[in-house]
């Protein structure tokens, strides 16, 4: 599904450069629940932004469902993104002036698909995360966990190969965590490929597996038994 | 590009983010709106301008004799300069191709009367081109005619004024009227832009006059026009080259500023018309002002515009939307409300001008009004400039990646 090799990417600060990745290798297997882990500073979002095309490496390979991503003009890109990926963020990222059913139904009109189509599958993705009654509310009337699954909502709604999530309970309290964590969980058991990145260890320990960064490299890359999120709540 | 879709994308955020369409359109509405103003009120003085010239024919020269003031060759000053029909036919030949009308006049006061109605008029008896030299138009019948001065009829021709006075009962053509005790027949009446004066006129044939008045081949006055295909500055030559010749014929010293006076309109056109050059240039700098003005207020509502939407390009972007598209819903939305704008803007400004239009006469403003064809122009200016404003930083919004797009708070 995802292939990583001597990934290297640094920022230049004044006249010096920072080396966030340092080489790193890889690799996620269809139907994996990855948590990439570490401080901050450790280059784990950095890590998220290559593989989510969002930034692009400075050397390295990164292979993508067979497909190698590399030197993309922005418009290739943007049709990746589209196809295979899904984004969650942790401010949720949505657009303001637009009620949560135009929001899910946003990467569909990217795809050039008909209006009442996609407005009938954002319907249903919405319905999925449990808010068809609230379709037709701007984010601001919605709260953070909500504003969430309409995110989640929005990120399936292209069917994506992958789903990216940038510190998803980052801006919610426990028990929305956990709600937000059980759907993602969900999302996963349907077969979904999903790579978190998170600081919380509890948040980690409900994935399958945990990969821990520090200093750009690769520490500790390990299988843990997944701890159900239904089970706190 | 120009799908539905797009368009319900873009109405859509023009409608949601209402407090920012309307602050860019003002800016642009206001600037037209000023604009269109400007040179209404610009325009209104020219039209006051072109009014004032509208009497007689823009290029007449009239000649004018007086008493010399200079002894010249042996003859005294104070000598009266008398002009004579033969003058007429000396300047036809002297300067063929280039006078276009020529006339002789002869002023005298007349007192007029008509079954019992009285007053007291100007007369000029005149030759047939006078009809053209001074812009008469004929409202009945006939204006004199070559017959006429061959015969030394007894016609006239009266103004709509005379005609009022007089002929409150019954109409003038073919009427008899008395003027200082001669019957004339009245064969045309007339009107003239050139106010209430002209209109009270009666217009006789030159050599019935001569005869009536003096049994001589006396001239007051000549009047002519100049080939209108000259220029100005020929025009103006030949002006000189008539007083230069006649003063010669009359043998008056060429410094002597009385005995024969040439007054050409052409000098007082290229007067006008350097006015009208520097009132043109003064408006063209100030719809300039206005214009860059406009321009400047667009252009940073546009870089506001695109640096607050920023976010909104990054996750537009992330959700896989191509920089193109990015770019043209900015452009396409800046177009719609600056076009929208400009046109609101116009409506208002001609409406103000048709509103105070009116009022303004009094200073000089006569019909304010504007060249729509210049204000298209000016919205069309502003609508780029809007447009190149919005796109720049909308083109690198749409480059900038994602990942920095929506790091931005």
């Amino acid at each position: 599904m995802l292939e990583i090799k001597q990934l290297h990417k640094s920022y230049p600060i004044g006249d010096s450069h920072l080396h966030v990745l340092k080489g790193i290798d890889l690799s996620v297997k269809e139907g994996e629940m990855v948590a990439i882990m570490g401080s901050s500073g450790s280059g784990k979002s950095t890590l998220l932004n290559i593989i989510g095309m969002l930034d692009h490496a400075d050397s390295g390979e990164y292979i993508l469902d067979g497909l190698l991503i590399k030197n993309l003009t922005e418009k290739k890109a943007a049709v990746y993104r589209n196809k295979f990926l899904g984004f969650i963020f942790q401010s949720f990222n949505l657009i303001n002036y637009k009620n949560a059913l135009e929001n899910v139904a946003l990467p569909l009109y990217y795809q050039g698909m008909k209006r009442k189509e996609r407005q009938e599958l954002a319907m249903f993705h919405l319905g999925k995360v449990g808010l068809t009654d609230w379709a037709h509310h701007l984010p601001k009337e919605l709260s953070g966990g909500q504003n969430q699954r309409v995110a989640i909502a929005r990120a399936l709604a292209a069917n994506p190969k992958l789903l990216l999530a940038d510190e998803p309970t980052g801006a919610l309290d426990t028990t929305t965590s956990y709600e937000i964590m059980e759907f993602i969980q969900q999302l996963n058991d349907e077969g979904k490929t999903i790579l978190i990145v998170t600081h919380e260890e509890d948040i980690a320990n409900m994935c399958k597996r945990i990969v821990r960064l520090r200093d750009g490299v690769i520490m500790e890359d390990k299988k843990v038994t997944q701890v159900r999120a239904n089970q706190h709540v | 590009m120009f799908d539905l879709d797009t368009w319900r994308e873009i109405l859509q955020s023009m409608n949601k983010n209402r407090t920012r369409s309307i602050l860019s359109g003002f800016t642009v509405a206001f600037a037209i709106m000023l604009f269109t103003i400007l040179i209404g009120i610009a325009n209104g003085l020219e039209n006051t301008f072109e009014e004032a010239f509208v009497d007689d024919a823009n290029n007449a020269i009239f000649v004018h004799a007086g008493r010399t003031t200079k002894a010249h060759k042996g003859l005294q000053a104070g000598r009266r300069i008398q002009f004579k029909n033969e003058d007429i036919s000396h300047i036809k030949d002297e300067f063929e191709g280039k006078v276009q009308y020529i006339t002789a006049r002869l002023f005298r006061n007349v007192n007029a009367s008509f079954r019992g109605e009285k007053n007291s008029y100007s007369l000029r008896a005149v030759h047939p081109d006078n009809q053209f030299l001074e812009k008469t138009k004929i409202k009945e019948g006939r204006y004199i005619n070559n017959n006429d001065l061959t015969n030394k009829s007894k016609v006239v021709v009266i103004g709509r004024l005379v005609e009022e006075d007089l002929f409150t009962k019954t109409t003038p053509i073919g009427k008899y009227i008395n003027l200082s005790g001669i019957q004339y027949k009245v064969v045309g009446t007339f009107t003239d832009d050139g106010g209430d004066n002209e209109e009270r006129m009666i217009y006789m044939p030159i050599s019935s006059a001569q005869q009536i008045y003096g049994n001589n081949d006396y001239i007051d006055q000549i009047s002519l026009t100049y080939n209108p295909e000259m220029k100005l500055n020929s025009a103006i030559d030949f002006g000189i080259a008539l007083e230069k010749d006649l003063k010669k014929k009359f043998n008056v010293s060429p410094n002597d500023q009385r005995a024969v006076r040439v007054f050409n309109m052409a000098q007082q056109t290229k007067g006008v018309n350097q006015f009208t050059t520097v009132l043109s240039v003064i408006i063209f700098i100030i719809g300039l002002g206005t214009l860059i003005a406009g321009i400047v207020g667009i252009s940073n509502i546009m870089i506001f515009i695109v640096k607050e939407r920023t976010k909104e390009i990054g996750i537009r972007k992330a959700l896989g939307a191509a920089p193109k598209a990015i770019v043209s819903i900015i452009l396409i939305e800046s177009i719609v409300i600056t076009a929208i704008a400009g046109y609101l803007g116009l409506l208002i400004g001609v409406g103000i001008l048709e509103w105070v239009g009116p009022g303004l006469k009094e200073y000089f403003i006569k019909d304010p009004g504007v060249n729509t064809s210049i204000v298209i122009v000016a919205t069309i200016i502003l609508v780029a400039a809007g447009a190149l404003a919005g796109y720049l930083p909308a083109k690198k919004a749409s480059r900038i990646k994602p990942i920095v797009a929506l790091r931005n708070d």
